[in-house]
């Protein structure tokens, strides 16, 4: 199976390791990702600035070139899907929205919010299944406490992410499990990193970042996995003292496609 | 030919204002058949009726037009008009000039045209108009009430009162409803069970009122004043008429690890068991999912035991069919599931509790005896944190929770801080709100003690999550009128949990075929005229089934639907409506179609001899309309292929000659 492929500017840059495991594990799982020629940034936060359609646009042409080639248009970093997952119910429930941005847009045939839009977990879940997924393990994580951190941007706001019960989510526990290591469930696995707050007050980021490490330790946690560049960076900044890997790692760890390359 | 009047109402200026009345009552002279035609400003006053009544004797009418407002207004009021003056009421047409023309247009000239072609059209209709004669139906002089809650049973003693005989069925194993689950009530703080247990035995020793415990509706049938009720009395195993209650079952019984319904699951019954000390009526039941007799045919302890010999293994379900006159709907409501607001967890820790729970846990005759414990580990709880509106006003959530107010949220959970702060000072009692709604007699004097004379902390603000740590859950909320972020150490947590109807309101909305809306809450006939009269005629509501309701607010309601429904069994007959279908049976080929439609079940089939033109008989199926149950909707009519059916005083020929008149 083939898909579209949106990787985003973090995962060129900090978040190598989200961006290669993902690849080299939908390999092995039989999906061949195509990364969308020419991306841009995903425009970064959609909720605090939905009326500025410009920074809309490369997610829309990213929507658009995976609805040319009839795919399902993939990301794998927690923020660009949150994006591309707004805009494109923005466009399918906004006539406003819509009608401004293929006006700029320009293009002959307008985008109507056609493509289905996946998280890379979602994918797992929905196009290749768990019950597949564990079939393909190599190199089982038994015995491995892994706790899940969701934050904000997967399963907010609902109505629109639709990816899983925002209070009570059981996609990630799911993916742990079928990688053979046991999924710890706590409190304070969808709540906020802190976020961007991180450059203007630290003080309150490191207050919350502590408070879901403290959360998952105390459940029993040895790993933290997550999906999102910013949320791993401000657990491991605010001394994290048990690792926080991408989700992908652990992934290509146990179908036996890691290499330590970027360690 | 019809000799007809038409009169024109200005309604004031609400139709003057937007139609020429004077043209319309001029142009409608010269369509067929009138004879009369003028126009007035206030028609239905008494003057305006004497324009109408001179008019019939004076020019000989046969048929009226009234070019007014909606016929759902001053129909009735016109009928009686013309009956007074000796004309057939069904000789009557409305033209509606109002809603559906002057208040719906802005220009003169269009507004005075289209009053003029509905008036036209309706001159048309009543040039078709027979002279109709409503049957007459007899009225079963016997109540059926569903639920016995408060709400049933104060409808079923105020019916009784007046003489008629009621009957209850309940689908528990004894009438109390909710209201036996609470321990104080607001604001009088009386206790709950002193004030309903003594209207319990009322209602079990008043020789008008029948209880059908452990009971439920199966079907229903007929209209009002005559319906035909299944009433399934589920298998209790218990001869009711011989046990005493004296409970020597419920102690020796060995199958003692069930969960207690009646305490929310929090503690244990066996399988023989009466719900509480004051059940109506006191008589054991069989749990057949927990009898080990019952299921593996091994035990029979409680039969043994049983000094009267009341028990019966072999007891069956038992099907009672009874004929009512009325029924009132009294099923009540019950608090949403929190298992999906796993954000408060519910589910995670024995010490998140909803307020039916805490009622339980305060109760003298609870599973801890009325002493506050934590469920968890039976410490005393210092730190106490209430959260209002969950699930309730909540159109975010709409999947799990509810977006209408609850209601009697803010009053009970300022009773429960109140009683929690009264009998242990030592306590921290917080609760969070989003508004505190406290309109009622005394109920907002309630709400400020619990605040001012005992130091209840209200915070403005809803709790975001609440995490079991240890022993403690950690609650992080927000509180926004002085915008900060706050985090409780908790020992118990509860949750006001919103208010739903009861599941089996919409199978029986279904069956008597009584509207509900979107949430389940039945529908009344008047949000503020009619408000206990379901639209189904001979349905009455009572209780939180038509809404959430507090104790005195459903005491009035039911007390309400009672007097309705005494006025309708005082009747001795019931004027129908003659506007039913029927069927020439000359032309109707006996298809089925009209009664496969037939939403009423008025329609029959008979075989019936014929002459033929040749001097032979023929017998031929044909269709047969029971006048009395049928409701005039009109869908045979519409679904009979010959043309057979027609609706008096709606007839094809009728509704034709509309459509002409208009597209004229």
């Amino acid at each position: 199976m083939r898909v579209s492929y949106f990787p985003g500017c973090t995962l060129k840059n900090k978040a190598r390791d989200l961006d290669e495991y993902a690849r080299k594990s939908a390999e092995v799982l039989g999906i061949t990702l195509e990364e969308i020629p020419d991306w841009q940034c995903c425009g970064g936060v959609f909720t605090t600035a939905k009326n500025e359609v410009a920074t809309k646009l490369s997610s829309v042409r990213a929507l658009k070139y995976a609805a040319a080639k009839e795919q399902p248009l993939v990301s794998v970093c927690s923020a660009c899907h949150n994006v591309i997952k707004q805009t494109n119910h923005a466009i399918k429930t906004d006539a406003d929205f819509a009608k401004k941005v293929n006006n700029y847009m320009a293009e002959e045939t307008p985008y109507a919010g056609e493509t289905q839009v996946y998280h890379y977990l979602e994918m797992l879940r929905d196009l290749v299944g768990f019950d597949a997924l564990k079939e393909k393990v190599v190199n089982a994580l038994s015995g491995k406490k892994i706790a899940a951190y969701y934050g904000c941007l997967l399963l907010r706001p609902n109505s629109v992410m639709q990816m899983d019960d925002p209070e009570n989510p059981q996609i990630m526990e799911n993916f742990i499990k079928a990688i053979g290591a046991t999924p710890v469930v706590y409190a304070m696995r969808n709540e906020c990193c802190g976020g961007y707050i991180s450059m203007e007050s630290p003080d309150l980021a490191s207050k919350k970042s502590n408070a879901v490490v403290e959360n998952a330790k105390a459940a029993g946690a040895e790993m933290i996995i997550t999906a999102c560049p910013l949320c791993k960076y401000n657990l491991i900044k605010n001394g994290a003292d048990i690792p926080v890997v991408y989700f992908t790692q652990a992934l290509a760890e146990a179908l036996g496609v890691k290499e330590d390359t970027n360690e | 030919m019809q000799r007809v009047g038409v009169f024109v109402c200005w309604c004031g200026s609400n139709i003057a204002g937007t139609v020429d009345v004077a043209a319309v009552a001029e142009a409608l002279k010269n369509e067929p058949g009138v004879v009369f035609s003028t126009d007035y400003q206030y028609m239905c006053s008494q003057a305006g009726q004497d324009i109408i009544k001179n008019a019939i004797a004076e020019h000989n009418l046969t048929g009226i037009v009234v070019c007014s407002c909606s016929p759902r207004m001053h129909e009735a009021t016109f009928r009686k008009t013309a009956a007074a003056a000796g004309l057939n009421p069904y000789m009557v047409e409305i033209a509606n000039i109002r809603e559906q023309c002057s208040w719906v247009h802005k220009d003169m000239l269009t507004g005075t045209e289209k009053a003029i072609i509905l008036g036209k059209a309706a001159v048309a209709k009543v040039n078709l108009n027979t002279p109709l004669t409503p049957g007459e139906s007899p009225v079963t002089k016997r109540a059926l009430v569903i639920g016995g809650g408060i709400a049933g049973i104060q409808t079923a003693l105020d019916i009784a009162d007046a003489g008629f005989p009621v009957d209850i069925v309940e689908k528990q194993p004894t009438i109390g409803g909710k209201m036996a689950q609470l321990d104080k009530t607001f604001p009088t703080l009386d206790c709950a069970a002193c004030i309903l247990t003594p209207k319990m035995v009322d209602v079990a020793q008043n020789e008008k009122i029948r209880i059908f415990s452990y009971s439920e509706v199966e079907e229903v049938g007929g209209f009002v004043g005559n319906f035909d009720v299944k009433i399934k009395k589920k298998a209790r195993f218990v001869k009711e008429d011989i046990c005493t209650g004296c409970g020597a079952c419920v102690e020796k019984c060995p199958m003692k690890k069930n969960p207690n319904e009646f305490n929310l699951g929090m503690d244990n019954r066996p399988a023989i068991y009466i719900p509480f000390a004051q059940a109506v009526p006191k008589v054991a039941t069989i749990d057949p999912n927990a009898c080990n007799m019952l299921k593996n045919g091994k035990c029979g302890l409680c039969a043994r035991i049983c000094a009267a010999g009341a028990i019966d293994y072999t007891q069956k379900d038992e099907i009672i069919e009874e004929k009512y006159g009325a029924i009132v709907v009294a099923t009540g409501f019950n608090p949403i599931s929190m298992e999906k607001f796993d954000e408060f967890a519910y589910n995670q820790s024995k010490d998140v509790i909803t307020s039916l729970e805490f009622e339980r846990l305060t109760n003298a005759a609870g599973p801890s005896a009325g002493k506050l414990i934590r469920p968890s580990d039976g410490k005393h709880p210092h730190t106490i944190v209430f959260v209002q509106c969950v699930g309730s006003r909540c159109d975010a959530c709409a999947e799990k929770g509810k977006e209408y107010c609850s209601k009697i949220c803010c009053m009970y959970t300022a009773k429960h801080a109140m009683l929690t702060r009264d009998k242990y000072p030592d306590t921290e009692v917080y609760v969070f709100y989003i508004d505190v709604r406290t309109p009622g007699k005394n109920f907002d004097e309630f709400y400020r003690r619990a605040v001012e004379e005992f130091g209840v902390k209200y915070i403005k603000g809803m709790v975001g999550k609440v995490t079991p740590e240890g022993d403690k859950l950690k609650v992080q909320a927000s509180d926004l009128l002085s915008n900060k972020q706050l985090h409780i150490d908790a020992d118990l947590v509860v949750l006001a949990a919103a208010i739903e109807p009861d599941k089996s309101a919409r199978p029986l909305a279904t069956m008597l075929t009584a509207s509900m809306d979107t949430n389940d809450f039945f529908t009344e006939a008047h949000p503020k005229l009619r408000p206990v009269e379901s639209p189904t005629a001979g349905v009455f509501l009572s209780g939180a089934c038509q809404g959430p309701k507090d104790i005195p607010e459903t005491v009035s309601q039911a007390g309400a639907a009672a007097s309705k429904v005494i006025g309708l069994l005082a009747k001795d007959k019931l004027t129908g409506n003659p506007c039913i279908a029927s069927s020439n049976e000359l032309m109707c080929n006996g298809c089925s179609s009209c009664e496969r439609v037939c939403p009423y079940g008025a329609i029959t089939y008979v075989d019936k001899e014929f002459r033929m033109p040749d001097r032979t008989t023929k017998i031929r199926r044909v269709a047969s309309v029971n006048p009395a149950v049928c409701q005039g909707c009109g869908a045979c009519t519409v679904a009979c292929p010959s043309g057979a059916m027609d609706l008096k005083g709606f007839a094809n020929s009728q509704i034709i000659a509309e459509v002409d008149a208009i597209c004229k």
